[in-house]
């Protein structure tokens, strides 16, 4: 039987690879069809031709697409990023910084938020159709409807215009003591707590009820199982597959909320970084972003599929 | 999602269906935001560009009923025509998804074999993009002209809609009418459109709502970052993303647009989870 499980986890793995190698040939193909020559674009009106020819050929624009692509590809692996066109740094020194920032923003975030949307999607889902559930199923449609922004400008105008308590938009980088840190991400925090809260709990309390309404459920219920037994010690380990795999993807919204939030936050990260190299269309830094955060979705969702793999019982 | 709660106003039957009280009223928002689109130029009642206020982020007036912009211009009339820019491109791109994904579906759940295979793992990969990343990059590419703007909003969300419209397709293809269909001698074009359409089309329907509004959002999301629409026109999205400095002043040039798309999106999702079962439900 562990073979089994082993060669299903290997599979998922192979499926995981050849997903990141499609979708970073997605990425590369969608910034090579830029209208505009990349060489003209940065050496300006008056360059001349000869000059263009240069650059192009010192930056091997001139190769065909599916080798530039390789050498993309193996600069990729080997942790040669390229270089910037914008400010002419190599990509990995603009990256490594901002990569620890948005780590720290997500890992805090999930952190709180894991734990606070399980404990509310479970029992929302143990409670269901109670005034209780009714108010947090109202609750997180409200928030999953709205765009992000929304709910970070909420969170500026009451926390910061209406109630003073913390800073608005600027985010500072001198940090003095312990307070001034937690001053800093907490608004950012709570808005990405609310965004990525909602998904949760609203895929949670759908995969425990779902469980709740297996027959084998009716059946514990039927020979004079307690309520807490039934949900703990038959719902819950069954629910564990999918709940891991509502997590993964829920937290995969991070990435969509932590775009807008270092946006209007300010925040250094590798997100708004991203948006600011799409602002001055600097190829190399957005395919580099954009390959970084499919990687870190893809990591999510495949340890989810092994989680949900190695729970479940009957490959057990 | 919510269970239909006992709907103690049900209205008589429209086309045999009876609707809740909260359907009727996010229906009649949806109708609303509508009529506002189309007749934009007869409602303002300012010009879109005229510079009314000598102020800027004015506070809410008689005169002036959502105060001013950033550049003294009045609120209400920018939103009133936002609404055109948020509805139309959003239409446009469900409409461009939607069609592109089911007739995709269709075809890979009636051919079946390679093609099949083929298509749903590069739907598959495309779906692991996550959207607003996606659209990040299609952006930097294409540019955010409006037609590239709904073309990149459509590519988006066509793998969505074709792997639900494929789930659906290949239970249906299953059925007896269908083997019937295949030993008559029909063609694909056929089985698609004549036996497998009919009965997939309102769950269909349903999930066309449910994209309208990640497509809203998704827009509004990149309008915000000031990737989508470019000025001097002006969606919601866009219109938080220029007034954002407002946003410390507590103006209502930043809260009213967002007001604004929530009240569309909501609308869209409670009518969805209010309409008759008989429509929403997946087994056709």
């Amino acid at each position: 039987m562990n073979s089994e499980i082993a060669s299903m986890i290997g599979k998922r793995l192979v499926i995981a690879v050849i997903t990141l190698i499609i979708v970073s040939f997605a990425v590369f193909f969608a910034t090579s069809m830029l209208p505009g020559d990349t060489a003209t674009i940065l050496l300006g009106q008056a360059a001349t031709p000869d000059a263009v020819a240069g650059l192009r050929h010192a930056m091997h624009l001139d190769e065909p697409a599916v080798l530039r692509f390789l050498r993309w590809i193996a600069g990729l692996v080997t942790g040669d990023l390229g270089t910037s066109y914008a400010n002419n740094m190599p990509i990995s020194k603009l990256i490594s910084a901002r990569f620890v920032n948005t780590m720290k923003l997500a890992g805090i975030t999930a952190l709180i938020s894991i734990p606070f949307a399980l404990t509310l999607g479970i029992t929302s889902a143990v409670l269901r159709g109670t005034l209780y559930d009714r108010v947090v199923t109202v609750l997180t449609i409200g928030v999953i409807s709205v765009p992000e922004f929304m709910v970070a400008s909420t969170a500026v105008l009451i926390f910061a215009v209406y109630l003073k308590w913390l800073p608005a938009i600027s985010f500072v980088n001198e940090v003095h003591s312990l307070y001034d840190l937690l001053r800093m991400y907490a608004m950012p925090v709570v808005t990405l707590t609310f965004v990525v809260s909602a998904q949760i709990i609203r895929m949670t309390r759908a995969a425990v009820i779902e469980t709740l309404s297996t027959p084998y459920v009716e059946m514990a219920l039927l020979k004079g199982a307690s309520r807490s037994r039934i949900v703990l010690r038959h719902a819950l380990p069954n629910a564990l597959g999918p709940i891991v795999n509502a997590l993964a993807l829920s937290l995969s919204y991070l990435i969509g909320g932590v775009i807008i939030i270092e946006t209007i936050f300010n925040y250094p990260g590798i997100a708004k970084l991203m948006v600011d190299a799409v602002a001055t269309r600097d190829l190399p830094l957005i395919q580099t972003c954009a390959v970084i955060f499919c990687a870190g979705y893809l990591i999510l969702i495949t340890i989810a599929d092994i989680i949900a793999i190695i729970s479940n019982p009957r490959l057990r | 999602m919510t269970q239909s709660a006992p709907s103690t106003s049900a209205a008589p039957g429209i086309f045999g269906y009876t609707f809740s009280f909260v359907g009727i009223l996010a229906f009649a928002v949806i109708l609303f935001w509508a009529v506002v689109a189309l007749f934009a130029p007869q409602i303002a009642p300012y010009p879109i560009g005229k510079i009314v206020d000598m102020d800027y982020f004015g506070p809410m007036s008689s005169k002036l009923w959502l105060g001013s912009d950033y550049l003294g211009r009045d609120m209400l009339s920018r939103i009133i025509f936002g609404a055109r820019y948020t509805l139309g491109i959003a239409l446009a791109g469900v409409l461009i998804a939607s069609s592109s994904g089911v007739i995709l579906g269709m075809a890979a759940a009636v051919v079946g074999g390679w093609f099949d295979t083929a298509l749903s793992r590069f739907m598959d990969a495309m779906i692991s993009i996550p959207s607003k990343l996606f659209g990040l990059v299609v952006v930097a590419a294409v540019g955010s002209s409006l037609p590239a703007l709904i073309l990149t909003l459509a590519f988006i969300y066509t793998p969505g809609s074709y792997r639900f419209a494929r789930a659906l397709a290949v239970n249906v293809n299953t059925m007896d009418f269908i083997t019937v269909a295949r030993i008559r001698g029909e063609n694909t074009l056929y089985l698609a459109i004549s036996e497998i359409l009919p009965n997939i089309i309102r769950p269909v329907l349903a999930d066309f709502g449910i994209r309208f509004v990640f497509i809203v959002l998704l827009l509004s999301g990149l309008s915000f970052l000031g990737l989508g629409v470019q000025p001097p026109l002006a969606d919601w999205g866009a219109l938080v993303h220029e007034n954002i400095q407002g946003l410390s002043f507590g103006s209502a040039a930043v809260i009213a647009p967002s007001i604004a798309i929530a009240s569309l999106t909501i609308s869209v999702n409670l009518l969805i989870d209010n309409l008759p079962r008989k429509i929403r439900d997946r087994s056709a």
